[in-house]
C-alpha cells in the first residue's frame, strides 16, 4: 500500500515539477524545479528497487544542475541584488518545499523497507541476480551482455568530443609558446655578459 | 557468448572502429593538406575492405540465429549486408570528392574522413540492429557525426546555420523516438524486436499504439518523409555540397533499412496499425516533394525536394508490407544511391572559372553548348530521377509499383504514378534550362579525373546498360528481404 501511495506521490510531483520547469518565468526557478523533478525521479527508482540508479540520479544530476545553474547565471543577465532581496520574502515557501522533500525522503525510505514495486512484464533476461547488490547486477549486464553496446556508446562520446574540437578549435598566429627544450639548452655564456664599465661611461649592449 | 563467432560476424564494424581510432590519431599529428588527402584515401581503402568483408554475407544469403552476435544484440543478415554495401558505396563516393571542394577554401581537415568513417559505423549498427538499444546507439552515432559534418565549413554562415538547425531538429526527433521506444518497452516488457513482436501479437493496446506512432515519427524525421521533412531543404542547401551528397545517400539508406526492420520485425504482427501511417507518409512525400521542387531555383534545394519525393516512392515498397515490397524497396534504394551520388557529383562539377560552386538553376542555362558531356550526364540523371524509360530509374519505380499492384494495392500505385508525373515537370525543366536556354557561360571551371570517373560510373549504372544488372539485383534483394522476414 505504502509503495503505491508513494509511487503516485512521486510521479505526480515529478510531472508537476517538470511542467513548472518549462513554465517558470525566472530561469533560476526553472533550475530549482528541475532539481525537484530529479529528486522525485530518484524516488521512483528507489521504489523500483534500483537504489544505485537513484543515487546516480541524485549525485550526477544535482551535480550537473549546479553546473547548469552556473551557465544560466553566466549567459543570462540576472540581477542578483533583486534575487537576494526576494530571499527573505520567499523563505517560507522555500522552507515548505524543503519540508515536502524531507517528507518524501522519509516516505520513500519507508516504502523501500516495505519491498520494491513489481513493474512491467520482465522477459527474464534482465532479472536481478538473487542476493547480488544493484551495482553487481548492473555491472554484470553492462560489461557482459551489453558489452558491445557499451563500447559503441564509448565511440559516440568520442565522436561528440572530436566534433566539439573540430568545430571550435582554431590555430592562432602570433602566440608565443613555451619551448622547454630551448630553455633547458640555453648556456650561461650565451645569456650573461661580464663587463667593467668606466665611471661616467654607459654600457653598450 | 562465443566471442570468436561474435567478432567474426562484426568484423566490418570492428574494422571501422579500430581504423577510425588509428586514423584519428594520425589526424591529430598531421596538419598539412597532403596528409588530409592521404587520410581520406586510407578511409576509402578501409571502406573497400569493409565492403569485401560484408559481401560474402549478402552472397550467402545469411539468415537465422547463426547471424546473431554478442548475445543477440547484432544481426549480420543478408538484409543488413545489402544495406551496408549501399551505405559504404555512398559514403566512399561522397568522400572522394570532398577534398577538392574543401581545399579550395582551405577548410579541409583530416577529421572529415574520420567522422565519415564513424558515421558509417553508426549506420552499420543501425541496419544490423535487433533491439531498441542497438537501434538508438547506431542512430545517435550516425547523427552526431552528421551534425558536425553539416557545420564543417564553420566560417560559412550557411553551413553553421545548417549544422545548428540539423542539430536542434535532430535532437528533437531523437527525443520523440526515444519516447516511443520507452513506451514500446513499457508495454512489451522487452527491448528485443523478436520479443516485441511476440508481446504485441493480436489486439494492440492504446499505449503500445502511442509507442509505435512515436517510433515511426522519429524514423520519419531521419528519412525526411513528409510531414517531418521541413529541415531537409535548409540543411541540404546550407551544408557543404559533398556533405549534402552524403546526407542524401548513405543515412537515407540506413534510416530506411532501419524503418523496414522495425516495421517488419518488431511490429510485424501489427501491420494494420502502421500501414496507414506509412501510406500517408509515402503519398504525402511524393506530392510535397514534387510540388515543393517546382519553385526552387537553387539546385541543392531542388535535389533536396527530389530526395523527399524519392523517399515517398521507397515507402510505397514498405507500405505493401510483403517480402516482395521490401525487395522492391531495396532495388530502388540501390538505383537511388547511384542517381543521388551521380547528381551531386555533377553538381560539384558545375563551377566557375576560379572553382567557385555554381548552384543556381539560371547559371547552368545552356551549358549543353560548351560542356556537352557534363550536360548529357546531368540530363540523364534528371530523366532517370523522373523515372522515364529506358533509363534505370524507371526500373526502380516499376518494381515498387509492381509489388503494390501484386499485393492488391492498386489505388496506392495509381496515385503514386499520377504524382510521379508532377515530379517529372521540374526534372524536365532542368533539362530544358540546360539545353534550350541562352547560355549563361557561368560554368567554365574544369574538374579533376576523380569527379569525371565517379560521374561516369554513376551514369553508366543508371543508363540502359543498368538493365543487365536487373537479374542480379533482383536475386540479391529478394534473398535480402527473405533473410529479414521469416515466414
Amino acid at each position: 500500500m505504502i509503495q503505491v501511495l508513494s509511487f503516485y506521490l512521486f510521479a505526480s510531483i515529478m510531472l508537476a515539477a517538470g511542467a513548472f520547469t518549462i513554465l517558470a518565468r525566472n530561469p533560476v526557478h526553472s533550475v530549482l524545479w528541475l532539481i525537484v523533478a530529479f529528486f522525485n525521479a530518484a524516488g521512483l527508482m528507489v521504489l523500483a528497487g534500483a537504489e544505485f540508479i537513484a543515487m546516480l540520479l541524485v549525485i550526477v544530476y544535482v551535480g550537473a544542475v549546479a553546473v547548469l545553474f552556473l551557465f544560466v547565471v553566466m549567459m543570462l543577465d540576472i540581477d542578483f541584488a533583486e534575487l537576494r532581496a526576494g530571499f527573505i520574502k520567499n523563505f517560507p515557501l522555500g522552507l515548505a518545499v524543503a519540508l515536502v522533500l524531507l517528507a518524501e525522503v522519509v516516505l520513500g525510505m519507508g516504502a523501500y523497507q516495505a519491498g520494491s514495486l513489481k513493474l512491467g512484464t520482465p522477459d527474464g533476461t534482465a532479472a536481478a541476480v538473487v542476493g547480488a547488490s544493484n551495482i553487481k547486477s548492473i555491472g554484470a549486464l553492462l560489461y557482459g551482455k551489453y558489452l558491445f553496446l557499451f563500447e559503441a556508446s564509448g565511440i559516440i562520446l568520442l565522436v561528440a568530443m572530436v566534433g566539439a574540437i573540430v568545430l571550435t578549435h582554431r590555430q592562432r598566429g602570433g602566440v608565443r609558446g613555451q619551448n622547454i627544450a630551448d630553455q633547458v639548452a640555453r648556456r650561461p655564456e650565451e645569456a650573461v655578459i661580464n663587463m667593467q664599465p668606466e665611471v661616467g661611461q654607459g654600457v653598450k649592449l | 557468448m562465443d566471442f570468436v563467432q561474435s567478432f567474426r560476424l562484426t568484423a566490418p564494424e570492428v574494422l571501422f572502429s579500430l581504423s577510425g581510432l588509428v586514423l584519428l590519431l594520425a589526424a591529430a599529428w598531421s596538419r598539412s593538406d597532403t596528409s588530409a588527402r592521404v587520410i581520406t584515401w586510407l578511409a576509402v581503402a578501409v571502406m573497400a575492405v569493409g565492403a569485401a568483408l560484408v559481401a560474402p554475407t549478402l552472397l550467402g544469403g545469411a539468415s537465422g540465429p547463426q547471424t546473431l552476435a554478442f548475445s543477440g544484440l547484432f544481426a549480420a543478415t543478408a538484409f543488413a549486408a545489402f544495406a551496408k554495401l549501399l551505405i559504404i558505396a555512398a559514403a566512399a563516393g561522397s568522400l572522394v570528392v570532398a577534398p577538392a571542394f574543401f581545399q579550395r577554401v582551405g577548410a579541409y581537415r583530416p577529421e572529415y574522413p574520420v567522422l565519415v568513417l564513424f558515421a558509417v559505423l553508426g549506420m552499420c549498427l543501425m541496419v544490423s540492429s535487433t533491439n531498441l538499444l542497438t537501434l538508438y546507439i547506431g542512430l545517435e552515432l550516425n547523427s552526431l557525426a552528421a551534425y558536425v559534418l553539416a557545420a564543417f565549413l564553420r566560417t560559412d554562415d550557411r553551413s553553421a546555420e545548417a549544422g545548428l538547425k540539423y542539430f536542434v531538429l535532430g535532437s528533437l526527433a531523437s527525443g520523440i523516438l526515444l519516447f516511443g521506444t520507452s513506451l514500446t518497452y513499457g508495454f512489451a516488457g522487452t527491448i528485443d524486436f523478436a520479443g516485441i513482436a511476440a508481446a504485441l501479437n493480436g489486439k494492440i493496446s492504446t499505449g503500445a499504439i502511442f509507442g509505435l506512432v512515436f517510433v515511426f515519427a522519429g524514423l520519419a524525421f531521419k528519412i525526411s518523409a513528409v510531414p517531418f521533412h521541413m529541415w531537409t531543404p535548409d540543411v541540404y542547401e546550407g551544408a557543404p555540397t559533398p556533405v549534402t551528397a552524403f546526407f542524401a545517400s548513405a543515412p537515407k539508406v540506413a534510416a530506411l533499412a532501419l524503418t523496414v526492420i522495425v516495421a517488419m520485425t518488431a511490429f510485424g504482427h501489427q501491420v494494420a496499425a502502421w500501414q496507414p501511417i506509412v501510406i500517408f507518409a509515402a503519398l504525402a512525400s511524393i506530392v510535397v516533394g514534387a510540388l515543393g521542387a517546382i519553385g526552387q531555383t537553387n539546385l541543392k534545394r531542388l535535389l533536396a525536394y527530389s530526395s523527399i519525393n524519392n523517399v515517398g516512392f521507397l515507402l510505397i515498397g514498405l507500405a505493401v508490407a510483403t517480402p516482395k515490397g521490401v525487395a522492391a524497396l531495396l532495388t530502388y534504394l540501390a538505383i537511388y544511391v547511384a542517381m543521388t551520388i551521380g547528381g551531386f557529383v555533377a553538381l560539384l562539377m558545375f563551377k566557375g572559372a576560379d572553382g567557385e560552386p555554381v548552384e543556381d538553376l539560371r547559371d547552368i542555362a545552356g551549358i549543353s553548348r560548351h560542356r556537352k558531356v557534363l550536360a548529357a550526364c546531368f540530363a540523364m540523371i534528371m530523366f532517370s530521377l523522373a523515372g522515364i524509360p529506358p533509363l534505370f530509374g524507371f526500373w526502380g519505380k516499376f518494381v515498387v509499383f509492381q509489388a503494390a499492384v501484386d499485393a492488391g494495392m492498386v489505388a496506392l500505385a495509381a496515385v503514386g504514378i499520377a504524382a510521379s508525373v508532377i515530379g517529372a515537370f521540374y526534372y524536365l525543366k532542368v533539362v530544358k534550362v540546360m539545353y534550350f536556354d541562352e547560355p549563361a557561360m557561368k560554368v567554365t571551371g574544369k574538374s579533376d579525373w576523380m569527379h569525371q570517373a565517379l560521374l561516369a560510373i554513376c551514369a553508366l549504372a543508371i543508363s540502359p546498360a543498368g538493365y543487365l544488372l536487373t537479374k542480379c539485383l533482383d536475386g540479391l534483394s529478394t534473398s535480402a528481404a527473405a533473410s529479414l522476414i521469416t515466414p
